[in-house]
């Protein structure tokens, strides 16, 4: 990220928002096409999304230290994970059940 | 690994997220969709593995086992119709977990920015967390479904808010005070208690979505405070899918997103509707004798159907009146149910083809033709007082207008009145018939009629 450090001010905010507000455009694009029928499995298969956490985690966790950081990292590491495993496994599940009758 | 390569790896993963939401817009692709999504986190998490500060996997691999048990487990033994309460967990869990990561990633010298995304991690997982625990709750009814409402509740809200933002600048400008820290930690907490409990059962649909939204808002904040993109992408996919199925619900109710938060159904629900007519209860049998004549059916199920678990008798009874040479479809109103798609996913299970599965818009265009409209577990989506009555709360709410139908079957337990505390006209008029009793129970009569 040093190379976006033009000059003497640290543009990391105005970079990270940057990516904000085009993915949050991008995502009001993408699930106004979600028909109501998938909004369940949409809403959990978000919800496997919002474990991303997992990979801010990670970093904690693997600090070696044995500190509060590292066990703030190792609990955040368990309860993304339930969210990313639980999240993707139930919405395969509910996925499958949704099938078209053959003609 | 380099950080430019985990980097590049980043980019890839958010790519594999957008396309698999995007495969998510069809039944068909849907499932394709998720697989492409779980792919581009197992990149993401991969690749973080190799960062050089990790200097230890112990703890790593012990948290990711326990949480893939935890997950795993809930995931295959979840009932359907218990989706909603699995979810708010979910939100809850994604909740914690932002306001942990934001936590450990306070420094005594992280700038004023960083401090404030650190500080918004917290405050929104927080909120998140203790919310979801209440919508939890109150949907597996271990609490009252109620709207909890007191006197002074605005000026105690109005103060919570206030020290949140007070306690917000002196974290930010005293990073190294912990003391600010655990203030705000209390403070999200205590949000998202009094955020839910004035919100109603019935209201479920919205409060659900916005957790879910706000899930992915803390995951974003998070990535905010430990500067990763991929972090920031993903939570605010995730938080522009909740905003705009919070938007799809209230607008299915005819209520703002303010007025669901904050007033409940209590002040309004004390206005009478004067209804005219009787109430004609019908029999299982007499009603088979309609039903074997009909060429039309269609089906309007609602949260009583997941109730009872009548998902399955239901689509036993759509097979015998297909037989019959009879036409049946189901129309689902968006807030049947207690999460955005909670009927749809019931039936989904029981085998329904979707492509019978009607939307609101859909379906009202054909009600006329509709010989027999069975209402099952459904009431005030389907309450003709939206469009006749004025005076009541629900008027200018969209409903499925069975009434319009030639004969229209209402099962119901007894005749008190729906969540919302309405009462209901479609049950006092000329063609509508009740038959009482416990749904699963009365298709089953209606079943073995048939056979």
């Amino acid at each position: 990220m040093d190379m976006l450090n033009l000059g003497t001010a640290d543009l990391t905010p105005v970079y990270l928002s940057f990516v904000l507000i085009l993915a949050v455009f991008l995502g009001f694009e993408l699930i106004n096409k979600v028909p109501s029928t998938l909004h369940t499995p949409l809403m959990s298969g978000a919800n496997a999304i919002s474990g991303i956490t997992l990979v801010g985690a990670l970093v904690y966790a693997g600090n070696g230290e044995g500190d509060l950081v590292s066990w703030l990292g190792f609990a955040a590491v368990v309860l993304a994970t339930i969210n990313v495993v639980g999240g993707y496994m139930v919405t395969d599940r509910m996925l499958a059940m949704f099938k078209k009758r053959e003609k | 690994m380099g950080a430019l390569t985990i980097n590049m790896a980043y980019v890839v993963a958010a790519v594999l997220f957008i396309l698999g939401l995007k495969r998510l817009g069809s039944p068909a692709t849907a499932r394709q969709g998720n697989m492409l999504s779980s792919l581009a986190m197992l990149i993401a998490v991969v690749v973080t593995l190799a960062d050089q500060s990790i200097l230890s996997y112990q703890m790593i691999a012990i948290g990711v086992i326990i949480g893939s048990l935890i997950g795993a487990f809930a995931a295959k033994r979840v009932e359907m119709t218990g989706m909603p309460e699995l979810v708010a967990l979910f939100n809850g869990f994604g909740g914690l977990a932002s306001l942990f990561v934001g936590w450990a990633a306070i420094e005594p010298d992280s700038s004023v920015f960083m401090a404030l995304t650190i500080f918004l991690s917290i405050l929104i997982g927080g909120v998140t967390f203790t919310g979801s625990m209440v919508a939890w709750g109150k949907l597996s009814e271990k609490m009252s479904g109620r709207p909890m409402m007191f006197t002074g509740q605005r000026i105690v809200n109005a103060i919570i808010v206030l020290a949140v933002i007070a306690s917000g600048y002196m974290f930010s400008v005293e990073p190294s005070n912990h003391m600010w820290l655990y203030i705000a930690i209390g403070l999200s907490f205590l949000f998202g208690i009094m955020a839910v409990i004035p919100i109603g059962g019935a209201d479920m649909p919205v409060v659900i979505s916005l957790l879910n939204s706000y899930s992915g808002l803390a995951a974003c904040a998070a990535g905010f405070a430990v500067s990763n993109n991929i972090l920031i992408v993903a939570g605010s996919l995730v938080g522009a899918s909740g905003i705009i199925l919070t938007q799809i619900m209230c607008k299915a109710m005819n209520r703002s997103l303010g007025h669901v938060l904050f007033s409940g159904f209590s002040a309004v629900s004390n206005e009478k509707v004067v209804v005219e007519g009787e109430i004609k209860p019908i029999s299982a049998d007499d009603a088979f004798y309609v039903l074997e004549a009909a060429s039309s059916v269609a089906i309007i199920p609602g949260y009583g159907m997941a109730v009872a678990q009548a998902q399955h008798v239901v689509k036993e009874l759509q097979e015998l009146l297909e037989q019959n040479g009879c036409e049946v479809n189901y129309g689902i109103h968006p807030v049947a149910g207690r999460m955005p798609g909670h009927m749809n996913v019931l039936l989904a299970e029981a085998d329904v083809s979707y492509d019978q599965l009607l939307e609101m818009d859909e379906i009202n265009p054909r009600m006329e033709n509709v010989d027999v409209a069975i209402v099952i577990g459904a009431n005030d989506v389907v309450n003709p007082a939206a469009r006749e009555v004025k005076s009541s709360p629900i008027y200018g709410m969209p409903v499925i207008n069975v009434d319009k139908a030639r004969t229209v079957f209402v099962l119901k337990r007894s005749m008190a009145s729906g969540f919302a505390g309405i009462e209901n006209p479609l049950f006092y008029k000329e063609n509508t018939r009740m038959l009482f009793g416990d749904a699963k129970e009365t298709i089953g009569t209606l079943i073995r009629s048939f056979e």
